[in-house]
């Protein structure tokens, strides 16, 4: 089943793109009418925030909503915060205050006049900017300057900046249904779901995107990294639009997640980060935010209900990213144990801080030889089965069946809202279970859990936290007795590999030193403090527990400790 | 939304057994009921005799061997047959089952499916990979999703008495519950709803092994103390392996849980208990199995728990010491004493 497209040294693989016209591309399509789409989702989310409210006081919502926004204003502002922002909501406060009491008719139409205009500023902030010369100046600019920078660093210094030695795709490997991917993207619109582990995903997935010859994905990047230059720069010409964390009020919310909806509903191939942030812990995704997952299930059902012989299909594909290295992970594992240990107000911690910064971790990154692997799972539809090549959902006997049939009661399409919740509950579990298969083990994770595993197991009487603070001399592992494990637990994966519930990188099957000693030179290789390596006696210790946990975490969710 | 079908169309019950009979016989009371029967001779039996298990049966029911005729004429779908034939039975009607049909299972067992040549053994215990609740099944094996079971105290001779009862209908979707407790609600009969598919399974599945064990309290003549300290000790085991394989511990206490413990812990009828004083007189497992005319759930499940619980590393002492009477490692006193030697720690610490 599985299309494995490993690298050869010297055929390299090229995929054309699947719509060569670019005026063709529902993203172009959707910016040239951008002005109609923006009242679309205006429209909808109006209509559906006055039925969610309805039985409520609007104008209590309202009041609420505009006193986070002041509050947000004042604590927490922003680069890329809007100048007029101030004057808008000043504005909205004195309005609210005026609205008669006394006249019902009235006072209604005021506060759903009030609350259109606040969805339409919203609907805006979050609209991307998308265009379509930037897109291909920004495209230029990832696989060429990326690939020459290689070269220039890699191979024979800075004359080698024109060779053709080196390239991007040598260095990440694209494996799984890229084949399908390409199909299905001609039939209907995809859905790419990743997991998240690095900043560096967004930017990495844009570039395996226009790789792999398809058209741009449109999707939501937290707003914070609108607040650096050269990501705003990225983000816009890829299609990105914008999420703002800090504001959790209902409206914007449910604007946000019209706005993806109707998006889908024009057929905009859209990139969702299921797990929302990146993953604190270092662990696989296993809870993932249904709210924006919600929005394909409705917005298929919404195509059948326009169509019900000829609706148009969503396509939703797991993807999982892997590193030997995660730039992040000491900050990211802190904020993780910290929220586990109590819950604290919870600032973003930002490596990505400024445009500097950013490039000199790239220049790092693409320079020194650390594999990336992206794995495309197989197309499932909205509800976790499988999809064919033409696009056809297939039952548990692997026979094409009619989805219509999910949306109807008595033979007619109807909506439920509890049922789709759950729908998108089963969706989200399927996602989570195709991660784990498609994860793709490298060496470091592996030597990191077999190493945190058993240091734990020394010391069964520690909590997590007495075990992270373990004096260095208490870590160290006997090397003989570190390999036997290790080969034990590799044994294990190569046989859930054989069962389909993971997979592994080739590298991890050889001579069990070599991968050892593979793994151990990767994990977390650029930390100023190793996770992981051997000391003098050839003995395995660490730098830092909380980086090894951190690794360790990536194979979590498998029940490999069971085997040890 | 529901209610106009199940006034309409005919709702489906797999099986024939006491328990599915008595389902039939009261959705009948308000509805049009197909029965399937396992083969084509028992389908034709009950129809010419108008009575299965014992029952009489409802007018409005009519007897078919044909699954496909019970997919096609029915949206909603009761099945009520052993855990051990459910996913061949499953199997065979997924072609005709979709995503719209409603399944409501009252089976109270586990179904095992090891990797070929693999056997079950203490070297490799069970984990939840190859143990599945019913609704698990139904969801594996074909394209329905709304799925719900059917459990509580619920004696099918007290039923078909038509003494009154209660039952819970689980599932994750509200229309499921919905369509349970219309069809299924009457004057003598109340539905709770629960949104805890696998928590309200589980207690069905789990309490049968308390139930054997209740019985060989009582075949000894060990008295209701006994027979008090039993139960809730298996109350208790039956929430910490819950919890392992994945259900929450609210549904243990409730009806289906709880309630449903103590009905089959206290009464004659009751299949599991029967096995249990059986096994206390000193008959073989063997020789009890078969002369019974219907599955008792809960051998089977004894075997399968034990296993489950090496795996989770949860201690289940009653389970343990079932298992070893059963597999005549232990004669029921040795078990006894090994029972009442057992060092328990906190007597609650799960709430």
């Amino acid at each position: 089943m599985e299309v494995e497209t490993e690298k050869i040294k010297g055929e390299k693989k090229r995929y054309k793109p699947v719509l060569p016209r670019t005026r063709y591309w529902p993203i172009v399509q959707l910016n040239k009418n951008k002005k109609a789409f923006i009242e679309t989702v205006t429209n909808e989310s109006l209509k559906n925030l006055i039925t969610l409210t309805s039985g409520r006081s609007l104008k209590e919502e309202l009041e609420s909503t505009v006193y986070r926004e002041r509050l947000r204003m004042k604590q927490n502002p922003w680069k890329v915060d809007p100048k007029d922002e101030k004057d808008f909501w000043n504005q909205i406060q004195k309005r609210l205050i005026e609205i008669p009491n006394d006249d019902e008719a009235k006072k209604k139409e005021t506060e759903e006049a009030i609350l259109r205009e606040i969805i339409k500023r919203y609907a805006n902030e979050i609209s991307g900017d998308f265009k379509n010369s930037h897109y291909r100046f920004a495209r230029t600019v990832i696989t060429f300057g990326f690939a020459r920078l290689l070269n220039a660093t890699r191979v024979k210094g800075i004359k080698s900046l024109w060779s053709k030695q080196l390239d991007l795709d040598d260095k990440i490997h694209v494996v799984g249904q890229v084949e399908q991917l390409r199909r299905l993207a001609r039939r209907g619109t995809i859905v790419m779901v990743p997991t998240h582990f690095s900043n560096l995903d967004s930017i990495l997935i844009g570039w395996v995107i226009q790789h792999m010859g398809l058209p741009p994905f449109i999707y939501g990047a937290g707003l914070n990294l609108f607040n650096i230059r050269i990501f705003a720069y990225f983000m816009n010409s890829l299609g990105a639009y914008k999420v703002d964390r800090r504001k959790k009020n209902l409206i914007y919310l449910e604007t946000l997640k019209t706005y993806s909806q109707e998006a889908l509903k024009y057929g905009c191939h859209s990139l969702f980060f299921p797990g929302g942030t990146r993953s604190r812990s270092g662990a696989i995704e296993t809870q993932l935010k249904l709210g924006l997952l919600s929005t394909t299930v409705a917005a298929q059902r919404e195509h059948f209900e326009e169509d019900e012989e000829k609706a148009k299909k969503i396509f939703i594909v797991p993807v999982v990213l892997n590193y030997h290295f995660v730039l992040e992970a000491p900050s990211l594992i802190n904020d993780y144990l910290e929220r586990k240990g109590q819950e604290r107000y919870y600032v973003e911690n930002d490596e990505y801080s400024t445009s500097y910064k950013i490039i000199k971790f790239l220049l790092k990154f693409f320079t020194r030889g650390s594999d990336i692997s992206v794995s495309i799972g197989r197309a499932m539809d909205v509800f976790g089965n499988y999809v064919d090549n033409h696009g056809n959902s297939l039952d548990k006997q692997g026979n094409p069946m009619e989805i219509k049939d999910y949306f109807t009661t008595d033979g007619v399409i109807t909506f439920d809202a509890q049922r789709e919740q759950e729908y998108t509950r089963i969706l989200a579990k399927r996602i989570v279970e195709e991660y784990h298969k498609y994860n793709r083990v490298f060496s470091s994770h592996l030597v990191a859990f077999t190493a945190f595993e058993m240091i734990k197991r020394r010391n069964p009487a520690l909590d997590l936290y007495n075990l992270l603070r373990l004096p260095d001399e208490d870590t160290e592992i006997d090397y003989a007795e570190f390999r036997e494990t290790f080969s034990k637990l590799r044994e294990e994966i190569f046989r859930m590999k054989e069962m389909g519930k993971i997979n592994f990188a080739s590298h991890l099957d050889g001579p069990v030193d070599d991968v050892i000693k593979y793994g151990i030179d990767n994990c977390g290789m650029y930390h100023a403090l190793r996770p992981i390596l051997k000391n003098k006696k050839g003995n395995v210790t660490t730098q830092d527990m909380n980086r090894l946990f951190y690794y360790y975490n990536r194979m979590d969710g498998y029940d490999l400790e069971k085997f040890i | 939304m529901t209610s106009k079908s199940s006034s309409k169309d005919p709702v489906g019950v797999l099986g024939a057994g006491s328990f599915g009979t008595v389902i039939a016989n009261m959705l009948a009371e308000k509805t049009d009921v197909i029965l399937y029967a396992r083969t084509p001779e028992r389908a034709k039996n009950i129809n010419d005799k108008r009575e299965s298990s014992g029952q009489p049966l409802h007018e409005r029911i009519t007897v078919t061997n044909d699954l496909e005729l019970v997919a096609k004429s029915c949206n909603v779908i009761f099945p009520v047959v052993p855990s051990a034939n459910l996913r061949e039975l499953i199997r065979r009607m997924s072609p005709y089952l979709r995503p719209y049909h409603i399944l409501i299972h009252g089976t109270k067992g586990f179904d095992v499916s090891l990797p070929d040549n693999k056997q079950l053994n203490a070297n490799r215990p069970l984990s939840r990979d190859y143990v599945k609740t019913m609704s698990e099944v139904i969801m594996e094996e074909s394209s329905v999703v709304r799925v719900g079971c059917l459990a509580g105290p619920n004696l099918a001779g007290e039923m078909a008495a038509k003494q009154p009862a209660a039952s819970v209908v689980a599932s994750h979707f509200d229309e499921v519950i919905n369509a349970g407790q219309q069809l299924l609600k009457n004057e003598r009969f109340l539905i709770y709803g629960n949104s805890d598919l696998i928590g309200v399974e589980l207690c069905g599945v789990l309490k049968n092994i308390i139930a054997i064990g209740a019985g060989v309290i009582h075949g000894l003549g060990l008295g209701e103390n006994a027979k008090a300290l039993l139960i809730s000790r298996g109350m208790v085991e039956m929430i910490y392996i819950g919890q392992a394989l994945g259900g929450n511990t609210k549904a243990f206490i409730g009806l289906a849980g709880v309630g449903d413990l103590i009905a089959t812990c206290s009464s004659q009828h009751s299949r599991n208990f029967t096995v249990g004083t059986r096994l206390a007189k000193g008959e073989k497992i063997k020789d009890i199995i078969e002369s019974m005319e219907e599955t008792a759930e809960g051998v089977r499940t004894i075997e399968i728990v034990k296993s489950l619980s090496e795996f989770y590393k949860v201690r289940c002492p009653i389970t343990e010491a079932l298992h070893n009477i059963i597999n005549e490692e232990m004669t029921v006193g040795d078990a006894t004493t090994y029972l009442m030697k057992f060092p328990f720690r906190a007597e609650i610490d799960f709430l």
